[in-house]
This record gives structure tokens, C-alpha cells and sequence, in this order.
């Protein structure tokens, strides 16, 4: 693909509200997660939440789409400066040729729980009059209020692949420019925290009842988190700008819930995302390093097949917990800083590592040059994509 | 403005039960009757997920196959892109109802079959294709910003699968989206003709109003579904009438297509 500069973005999850915030605690080896019960949760984990959603209020007309999964695109939006960029670029390309593409796995299921509960305990068979599923449940909805909040009219898309949900958006936004459909795109992912994914994920014994451990030997399995983060992509970067610089899809086509243990269909995503430029040129891979089982041996097959030992690497769900339609955006806003700050985080709560594992898992952070990131997001369906950032040639 | 040919249709409605059994109702050669649909189990699907596979993967898989086995084309070298408004909203009840009893207890088979890319991914387990496939929701302009998407995604190394479907929910989720049937489209797209292709199609954002369909009967089914929205351009296909037409897309923009058989 032609590069795409990135000439805005911004980021909020249970770490803090903005990119300063998530640089410093990656510095300070700060988690974000701590062990407490979302709401009436009655499971005992570990979570990602994000402070204050409680007291964030949709502007006007757009009051509604209050529900969690809205507050949390909200109060992203208006940080880091984002609301003035996405104006600029309103003001020189027109708000019908901004596309909007968003990545979520649950939307505002929050809302549709919440208003379950009230028929339950009301005894009625229908849902409350204030449940209006267009505004809150539909996969849609968080695309529609992105594209309303920015003044935006064009092409806008809720892409809902699971977990790779927010990595796809960068797939789909430079196919759409690149297809003339657009001139410049918002992409973003916003997943909040739900009895849905709390149990859900619980069900198939994939929820760690210690906080996560990436590339563990013990290893549990995940601590779920929420987030939001957007990124706006503009056509033809200045030589040196940060920029997206290619993506790679695949699919597993081998199970709903368990990834293909070889790795093997992963590594095409990666190798995708890399184009012409050599797997050496690569300074830092942020792993998807969910801290389950299968998820981090099959990944290790495909980082390590691809890379061997040479590459550092590490997953940062210890810092978010898994933040799944939003951990790749989440993970783009990290790779940036990465290259921004020329600093590597390391596989944070990871305290032994799993010997069976043959990348260069980092253990510590390290402070260098860091010219290029490749960023995995694996999900349910087997799909898997990568995304590879770095300064604009 | 992106070119590309039209190599397979499917369709799967109540009284369209199929392309070639559409094709006289869609042209005007034959009144439209509201059969309804009769049970389907898909032909490609391993007998697990078959048995797993639920009502809106199954409306999805309906539409694919039909186009799918049109174009006689290989459906494991397909890309996908898999559009919806609603994905599956029994599991979205079985799981929110389930959340509001005591214990909560949710079937880890829902939990995997609730993500919005669930068709998806059963699709590439059916035809063991480890292509890049997709999955969006534009509510109801969730065919026409699929079609954007399968456009864009075309290229000389690739054709494309485009299914659209959505499933009427049951209650109480049914009266707060309230579909008329259920519904599933399909289309293949190329650059390259290859020898079944219908025709091709230019497509680009434009403002022109919406176009509605010809025949009145399908014009009340045009709005039951969004999967159902592609009417007006299928009334062309199937009269392999070139014409062009605008279907309603996000914002304040439609999309406007040529058709040239």
C-alpha cells in the first residue's frame, strides 16, 4: 500500500486519558489494571477500566447514543488536540471526503444488558422504552457517532472482526482512499468493559484470575480491559512523518475460537504487513500477547518463524488488559510512541519466562532508535492482521 | 471511480429462493409470491460447525453459496467481505437474558458465535480459505458501504466474495429492530470477465436521491431488509438492463452505480 501519514491521533484505556499519559506509564512500568468487580460482577479477576465515564455527557443532539462504548469514543476525542486536527482536515478536504472507519467487537452491549436487567427484574417482557438500539447496541452505532461528533457526511463503517477489529480499520481506510472513496480517513476503536465479555470470555476459561502475564510460564489467560483511541490518515506524508506504512490480513479458516497452533496463516498477515522491507529492518513487534495459552504459543510460531530471535518484542496487555475491538488501535497509539520516544516496553508480569517460547520476548525495557513497529491483533474467526509503522520515506 | 464485473449472485429471501429461480420475478416475468423460506443447512460446512452455525450464518451462507456455485469460480481463493447491520441477535438475546438471571451462565458456544465476524469466519473454515475476508455494519446502509468495501478490495490477484444478510430478531430485541424477513445477498466481484459474468458496474459517492425498484412488489421488500437495499441494481442484472442507479450510504452521501451488461 502507499504510505499514510498519520498526522493525528490519540488514546485513552485503563492507563490513563491521552498519549502522555500512556508514555509515561509505559516508562514507569505502571499497570493500569487492577483487581476489582466491573459493576454486580461476581467473577474475580483482574480489569482495565477507564476512570470517569461516569460523568462524561454527549454533546446536544447526540445525547442519544449515551452508553458506555459512546462516553469512552467521547472523552477520547476530545483530547490530544484530535477534535482541531480532524477540523483542519475538515476544513481542507470537506466533511463529505473524511471517511470514518471504526473498529468494535460489542458496541454498547453494556446498554442492552442494563436494559435486561430491568425487564428481569420488572418482570415484563419487553425492553424499556429508553433502549434505542440504533444509538447504542447496533455494531454501527459507534461508527455513526464518530462520523456525527466530527461534523463528518461521507463513507463511515463499523468494521467488527472481534480482537483484530481496530487493526482492520487501517486495511480498509487506505483501500477506500487508495479507491478514491475518500481522501483522508478517521480510524479508531473504542471496546468497553460488559458482563458479555466478563463472562463470555470466563466461559471458555480464558479469563486469568491473576492479572495477565504475556509469555509466562504460568501464564492463566486474560484480563480484559476497555478502551478507545481514533487516528487520522492523510494521503502522501512528508519524508520523515509518521506514517502507516502497510497492513496484512489473513484468516486461520481453521477454528471459531482457537487460533491455528502453527502459526503458520499469522506469519502471511505479518509478512503482508512488511511488503518488500526485510523482517531485520523490524526494531519492535508489539505482540498481541493476550496471556492465553494457545494465543501466545501460536504467536510465538509466527513471530519467531518469521523473525527467529532477532526482533524485540513484547505484548502490553499487562499495562491494558485486553482491550479486544479497541487493542488495535490501542497498539497502533503504542508502536507511535514507541518510534516517538525511541523506547521499547517490556512484556510487563512477566516474571518467568515460558521457555518454550523462542522470540525475543523483552524483559526489560530498552531505550533505542526504534525505526519501524509491527503491531499484531489476532481474533475470534481466525482473523488475523498486522500493521507496520514507521517514518514516511 | 472503481470498475469491476459482476461474476456470481445469490439471493436468499422469502419468495427468492435462489438467482436463477429469481431471475423472471426480478426482470417483471413473473409475479413476486412471499414463500417462505425453508430450512437450510450449508452445503460446505463441516458437520461441527454446521451443527453450531446459527440462523443468521446460515441466511449468510445461503446467499454465498448460491453465488458462489454461479460463478464457477473457486470460493477458497476469495477474498470476503461480510456485511451486516445486526449480526446475530438470538445469541444477542440467549446472552443479555442469560446475563439478568442468577448464576449467570453463558453457553461458551454463543460467546464465540456473538462476534459480528462469525459468518466470516465460518466461511473460511468451510472453504478452507486463508484469504483476507472482512465483516462491517453500516445499519441500513450495510449493503451499499459492503459494496464500497468489495470494490475497493478487487484487484487483479483477487476476486471477491460480498455477502450482506441480516436475520429478524426474536422479541423483545424484535420490536426495538423491527425487520420485516430475514435476508442474505451475495455477489462476486473481478477485474476480469472471466466467462459467466453478468456484466460490470462503476461505483463512486455521489448525491443523486435514492432509487427505488421497478416493480412495486419488490419495492415493498426493498426497505424489510438491508441486506435487501442491492433490489434496484438486481431488477438490472437480471434484465441485463444497463442502467444506473443510487443506493443510500452513510452521512448525507449515496452511492452511485452504472451497470453495463
Amino acid at each position: 500500500m502507499k504510505p499514510l501519514a498519520i498526522t493525528s491521533y490519540t488514546v485513552t484505556s485503563a492507563v490513563g486519558a491521552g498519549r502522555a499519559l500512556h508514555i509515561d506509564a509505559l516508562r514507569a512500568e505502571r499497570t493500569g489494571l487492577t483487581e476489582q468487580r466491573f459493576e454486580d460482577s461476581t467473577l474475580a479477576c483482574w480489569i482495565g477500566a477507564v476512570a470517569g465515564l461516569e460523568s462524561v455527557a454527549l454533546p446536544g443532539a447526540l445525547a442519544r447514543f449515551d452508553c458506555r462504548n459512546n462516553r469512552l469514543a467521547e472523552k477520547t476525542l476530545a483530547q490530544d488536540g484530535f477534535l482541531d486536527a480532524v477540523g483542519a482536515a475538515r476544513a481542507k478536504y470537506g466533511a463529505r471526503r473524511i471517511g470514518v472507519f471504526i473498529g468494535t467487537s460489542t458496541s454498547g452491549v453494556r446498554h442492552t444488558e442494563l436494559a435486561y436487567r430491568e425487564r428481569t427484574t420488572a418482570s415484563r417482557e419487553d425492553l424499556p422504552d429508553w433502549f434505542d438500539y440504533r444509538t447504542t447496541q447496533c455494531t454501527y452505532s459507534i461508527a455513526e457517532f464518530t462520523r456525527q461528533r466530527l461534523g463528518l457526511t461521507g463513507l463511515a463503517s463499523a468494521i467488527s472482526a472481534a480482537c483484530a477489529s481496530s487493526a482492520k480499520v487501517f486495511a480498509s481506510a487506505a483501500r477506500a482512499i487508495e479507491a478514491g472513496f475518500c481522501d483522508a480517513a478517521v480510524v479508531g476503536g473504542v471496546d468497553s468493559l460488559c458482563l458479555t465479555t466478563l463472562y463470555g470470555f470466563n466461559a471458555l476459561q480464558l479469563v486469568s484470575s491473576e492479572i495477565c502475564r504475556p509469555a509466562d510460564a504460568n501464564r492463566h489467560g486474560l484480563s480484559i480491559g476497555e478502551a478507545g483511541g481514533f487516528a487520522l490518515l492523510e494521503r502522501v506524508p512528508a519524508s520523515g512523518a509518521p506514517a502507516c506504512l502497510g497492513v496484512g490480513e489473513s484468516s486461520d479458516a481453521h477454528h471459531m475460537s482457537q487460533p491455528r497452533p502453527d502459526g503458520s496463516i499469522a506469519r502471511v498477515a505479518m509478512a503482508g504487513a512488511l511488503g518488500d522491507l526485510p523482517p531485520e529492518r523490524i526494531s519492535y513487534i508489539n505482540l498481541h500477547g493476550t496471556a492465553t495459552p494457545a494465543n501466545d504459543a501460536a504467536e510465538d510460531a509466527a513471530v519467531s518463524g518469521l523473525f527467529g530471535a532477532r526482533v524485540p518484542c513484547s505484548s502490553t496487555k499487562g499495562w491494558t488488559g485486553h482491550t479486544l475491538g479497541a487493542a488495535g488501535i490501542v497498539e497502533a497509539a503504542i508502536a507511535l510512541l514507541a518510534i516517538e520516544h525511541g523506547f521499547m516496553p517490556r512484556s510487563l508480569n512477566t516474571r518467568e519466562l515460558d521457555p518454550k517460547i523462542q522470540a525475543a520476548v523483552l524483559l526489560e525495557a530498552r531505550s533505542a532508535k526504534v525505526e519501524y513497529v509491527l503491531s499484531n491483533s489476532f481474533g475470534f474467526g481466525g482473523t488475523n492482521c498486522s500493521v507496520l509503522f514507521g517514518a514516511a520515506p | 471511480m472503481s470498475v469491476c464485473f459482476i461474476k456470481g449472485v445469490g439471493i436468499a429471501a422469502p419468495g427468492l429462493a435462489g438467482w436463477n429461480a429469481s431471475l423472471d420475478i426480478l426482470r417483471g416475468a413473473a409475479p413476486y409470491v412471499a414463500i417462505a423460506e425453508t430450512p437450510y443447512a450449508p452445503a460446505l460446512l463441516p458437520p461441527n460447525e454446521r451443527r453450531r452455525a446459527t440462523a443468521s450464518v446460515r441466511q449468510a451462507f445461503r446467499a454465498a453459496e448460491d453465488a458462489v456455485n454461479g460463478s464457477g469460480g473457486d470460493a477458497g481463493t476469495l477474498a470476503s467481505v461480510f456485511a451486516s447491520s445486526d449480526a446475530d441477535m438470538a445469541v444477542l438475546h440467549r446472552i443479555c437474558a442469560a446475563l439478568a438471571q442468577t448464576p449467570r451462565v453463558i453457553s461458551p458456544t454463543d460467546f464465540h458465535n456473538s462476534v459480528h465476524n462469525a459468518a466470516s469466519g465460518y466461511w473460511s473454515i468451510a472453504v478452507q480459505s486463508v484469504a483476507l475476508t472482512t465483516t462491517l455494519s453500516a445499519f441500513d446502509a450495510s449493503f451499499t458501504i459492503g459494496l464500497l468495501e468489495a470494490v475497493a478490495l478487487v484487484d487483479a490477484q483477487r476476486d471477491v466474495l460480498l455477502v450482506a444478510y441480516d436475520a429478524v430478531a426474536p422479541q423483545p430485541l424484535l420490536a426495538k429492530r423491527p425487520l420485516a424477513l430475514s435476508a442474505g445477498v451475495a455477489v462476486v466481484l473481478g477485474t476480469q470477465a472471466g466467462t459467466a459474468a453478468l456484466g460490470r458496474i462503476a461505483i463512486d459517492i455521489g448525491d443523486a436521491s435514492e432509487t427505488t425498484c421497478v416493480n412495486p412488489e419488490l419495492e415493498a421488500l426493498r426497505e424489510s431488509n438491508p441486506a435487501l437495499r442491492v433490489l434496484p441494481l438486481f431488477e438490472l442484472l437480471a434484465a441485463k438492463r444497463a442502467g444506473a442507479i443510487s443506493l443510500r450510504g452513510t452521512g448525507d452521501s449515496c452511492v452511485a452505480l452504472t451497470y453495463t451488461p
